[in-house]
């Protein structure tokens, strides 16, 4: 008893877009790809209480190769950036990237020799998901926010006018440090 | 301030340790707030103050401590090396006892604390670098803790090298545990343990370049930008100490 | 490849082998004796059944281990540099995130340290001594339970997992209660603590106590008999005492051993020596042995969670000394937890040396007599040993943590080699190391 029994003749137009984005935002793989603090929320996030099972998220794939959602949980080491980055070549397209917690997407209060200020120097990210760790209800608004763009998503030569008018704004943007306002 | 608890609490006995006048001047801090081209208007440019680490006491160092000291003294003796030439000063601050050893008889020293029934030091902490680039001649200093179960009591031992020849004699096959430390003092400060059975970087990247910990190695961060303005990264800034 | 029992036959699509059979004993000597199953197989950094960023290096004859290495420093942090440019009050919120799993050994360990040397342990006040004493056995009970949970969870009994995280978001819940916060408090402070408890903490604890009493016996229902849990735990990652002493090993892995070593009895700090609790050892150096000490250790933190409780006397939480108590004082305001805006007001109105004293105390913080010390907590882990030096400045001259993850790591070899490729996962979760300790 759903929208399926109101549709008139029982059939519904829809764009194939609209359709893909539908069905891959319904099943989202992340991979196990945990650093530090965060992974543990992130853990957390997939056991009992937060239960990330009701967003049809519970499998977390071992292998890159069946994941499509990164989660960077952690601050990143120089030393684990390349592994970071073989792990994200390794997982196969459409694939997403959710920056978890202020030290994946700035460095945060490490601003060190060691750690290297945003994963977004090494893979392009999609959500940055602030908080030092992030409460797992954020983690979950995170994905919430993910399946949103999931779904809007573009394909094929959308796709490639969405890059350039992204890109386009991107070079036209006025850079932060030209901004006026408040410090932040 | 720190005068009042010296010989109390776990050592029992409430003999302070004299004190020799004269500790380890480790560094002249010049100035304040870090603004040593000129741009100090603050009134305290001129100022001038040596840092000094606590120096050498002398007996009695109360409690256990002349304990451990006078059968660390024998033990050397019966191995024929006169405990003076490898302990450098003996140093009770803080309720903490602790031998400045000469690096040569480094080994020997520990194995006579680990083995000796009356020392029974069996544990190491293993070994934490320390880098005062002011203290000329002695910049790199390897602190090790060792820790009596049998006893239960801690001592420490502190070693130093020059930054011109950072060789300290590995404890590896006295403690076994400080493989990994070794390797990470090594990795932070360029000390090298003569007799380590792999020296190699630990944590860093093996092709990092530098020591990444010692006093002249930048912190490395970044100036983190706002909207219309930038904070430079901590190293960088105006500093109080 | 050529053997009897493969015959290459070349064709138009490229070599051809047909495999014959073959007298199975032949197969298996020419194997043993070719040794081609010899190969090195890299595990980790990214692998979900080595507790975090380890790598793993295992030389492998068909499932036998016969050598293996530890690849650490992913999860490399540099806190130890970045300490030495903040005061000594930010210290604790550096310190805090390097074992992330026990956040209240950490501070607590590090403020012991720099109360030493400013000479003022028997300034901190009582009521500071009984709460950081709480706070630490609650978080050794949330750290086991993720030893557990992972542990289990690693072994593919995710059910364990689900049950350990679901005990571990009740502790989580007092810690939101008293610190704001789940992880990565800063609640520890040279002097003292941030603030008080707030009202309702003991109710709440309570009541926390007796859930967990009904909870607990779940892991023995669960786990402790469970035929499959030990044929894989027991005799799996065996180190006996002369093992650990040369490998540096404490906590639960030297007491697997055999020998009853905590701190907390042999070496006591914040008033241990007061509580009544046991130490529980095992005598069978194994995986299983850790896992029952680690369930009894939770048994004794609530004992000692019991005594805390009632010792709590109301009092300051802080030292007296003006010179380092941090001036802040917290009140709960419509966006969240920050300065009372009442305290703000009356330093800003009515006291200018108030207000003098509060910015200098907060920009640059307090001085520290030049020396140095050392001081050991007895962390979930082991011996969780602090070496702070200072050179009379604001800030750390030097901060080094003896991470107990870090020394019983080394340990893994020993455990491992000889035995099986999935005993390894075994062993290397009964160490329980968390890397962001390891590497800090």
């Amino acid at each position: 008893m759903g929208l399926e029994e109101k549709l008139p003749s029982g059939f519904v137009l829809t764009t194939v877009e609209q359709a893909a984005g539908w069905v891959r935002k319904a099943s989202v793989f992340p991979a196990t790809f945990g650093l530090a603090c965060c992974a543990i929320e992130m853990m957390t996030t997939g056991a009992g209480r937060y239960d990330l099972a009701r967003f049809g998220m519970e499998v977390f794939r071992g292998s890159p190769r069946q994941a499509d959602l990164m989660i960077v949980a952690g601050r990143v080491s120089q030393k684990m950036a390349p592994v970071l980055r073989q792990v994200y070549d390794q997982m196969p397209n459409p694939k997403w990237v959710i920056s978890m917690g202020v030290c994946a997407s700035s460095g945060g209060m490490f601003n060190n020799y060691a750690i290297v200020q945003g994963v977004d120097h090494i893979v392009p990210v999609d959500i940055y998901l602030p908080g030092c760790p992030p409460r797992p209800e954020m983690l979950l608004d995170a994905i919430l926010k993910l399946h949103q763009k999931i779904q809007d998503g573009k394909l094929g030569v959308n796709a490639e006018e969405a890059a350039r008018e992204a890109e386009e704004a991107a070079l036209k943007a006025l850079p932060l440090i030209e901004m006026k306002g408040l410090l932040r | 301030m720190s005068d009042h608890t010296h010989g109390e609490g776990q050592n029992g006995n409430a003999v302070p340790a004299p004190r020799d006048t004269g500790g380890e001047v480790i560094r002249v801090r010049k100035g304040m707030f870090g603004a040593n081209n000129g741009g100090d208007t603050s009134g305290y440019g001129g100022l001038i103050r040596t840092v000094t680490l606590p120096g050498a006491s002398s007996r009695p160092y109360g409690g256990w401590f002349d304990e451990v000291a006078d059968e660390l003294e024998g033990a050397l003796e019966e191995q024929d090396l006169l405990p003076e030439n490898a302990i450098e000063k003996t140093v009770v601050d803080r309720d903490e006892l602790t031998f400045h050893i000469a690096r040569e008889h480094l080994l020997q020293v520990a194995r006579t604390l680990r083995d000796d029934p009356a020392l029974r030091f069996e544990l190491c902490t293993g070994v934490s670098g320390v880098h005062f680039p002011g203290d000329k001649g002695r910049e790199l200093h390897a602190v090790y803790h060792l820790r009596s179960l049998t006893h239960g009591r801690l001592i420490r031992l502190e070693v130093s090298a020059p930054d011109s020849d950072p060789h300290i004699p590995s404890l590896v096959e006295v403690y076994p545990t400080n493989d990994w430390h070794e390797r990470e003092a090594y990795d932070f400060f360029g000390l090298i343990f003569d007799g380590h059975p792999a020296l190699t970087r630990i944590m860093m990247p093996d092709d990092w370049q530098g020591f990444p910990q010692r006093k002249d190695y930048p912190l490395g961060g970044i100036a983190v930008e706002y909207k219309g303005a930038q904070i430079p990264a901590p190293d960088q800034r105006r500093s109080y100490s | 490849m050529t053997t009897p029992h493969a015959t290459p036959r070349a064709t138009t699509e490229g070599t051809v082998y047909t495999v014959t059979g073959g007298d199975w004993d032949e197969v298996v000597e020419s194997a043993v004796k070719s040794d081609d199953e010899r190969i090195i197989v890299n595990m980790g950094p990214q692998h979900p059944s080595t507790h975090g960023v380890l790598r793993l290096i295992l030389e492998i004859d068909g499932e036998t281990v016969t050598e293996a290495r530890c690849g650490i420093g992913y999860l490399h942090t540099g806190i130890e540099k970045n300490l030495e440019f903040r005061n000594w009050t930010q210290g604790t919120t550096f310190v805090t995130r390097m074992d992330y799993l026990t956040p209240f050994f950490n501070e607590t360990a590090y403020c012991l340290g720099v109360e030493k040397l400013l000479g003022i342990e028997d300034q901190v006040p009582d009521r500071a001594t009984v709460i950081r004493v709480l706070l630490m056995e609650l978080n050794r009970l949330s750290s086991h339970l993720v030893c557990i949970a992972t542990g289990g969870m690693e072994l593919g009994a995710t059910t364990i997992m689900i049950y350990g995280f679901r005990d571990r978001e009740l502790v989580l819940d007092l810690f939101e209660l008293f610190t704001g916060l789940r992880m990565n408090h800063a609640f520890v402070r040279p002097g003292g603590l941030a603030q008080d408890l707030p009202p309702g903490a003991v109710d709440q604890l309570r009541e926390f106590i007796k859930t967990m009493k009904k909870n607990l016996p779940e892991y023995d229902k669960l786990a402790t008999g469970n035929p499959i849990f030990k044929a894989r735990m027991k005799d799996v990652g065996y180190l006996d005492l002369a093992g650990c002493m040369a490998l540096g090993a404490t906590g639960p892995v030297l007491r697997s051993a055999g020998l009853p070593n905590d701190l907390r009895k042999t070496d006591p700090y914040c008033g241990y020596e007061t509580y009544d609790f046991e130490v529980p050892t095992a005598d069978t150096c194994d995986s299983y042995g850790r896992f029952l000490i680690r369930l009894e250790e939770m048994r004794q933190s609530l004992r000692i969670i019991e005594q805390c409780i009632e010792r709590l006397e109301p009092g300051p939480v802080m030292v007296a000394d003006k010179k380092i108590a941090w001036p802040a004082q917290l009140a709960l305001g419509p966006d969240g937890l920050g300065n009372s805006l009442d305290h703000i007001r009356n330093i800003m109105g009515t006291s200018m040396e108030a207000l003098i004293h509060h910015f200098k105390l907060v920009t640059e913080g307090f001085r520290v007599p030049a020396g140095q010390t050392y001081t050991a907590v007895e962390s979930p882990k082991g011996e969780l040993g602090v070496h702070v030096v200072s050179d009379g400045g604001t800030r750390p001259y030097r901060v080094h943590f003896r991470d107990p993850s870090f020394t019983n790591l080394q340990a893994m070899a020993a455990m491992c080699e000889g035995g099986q490729v999935a005993d390894v996962i075994v062993a290397v979760a009964s160490i329980d190391p968390v890397m962001g300790g390891v590497d800090r």
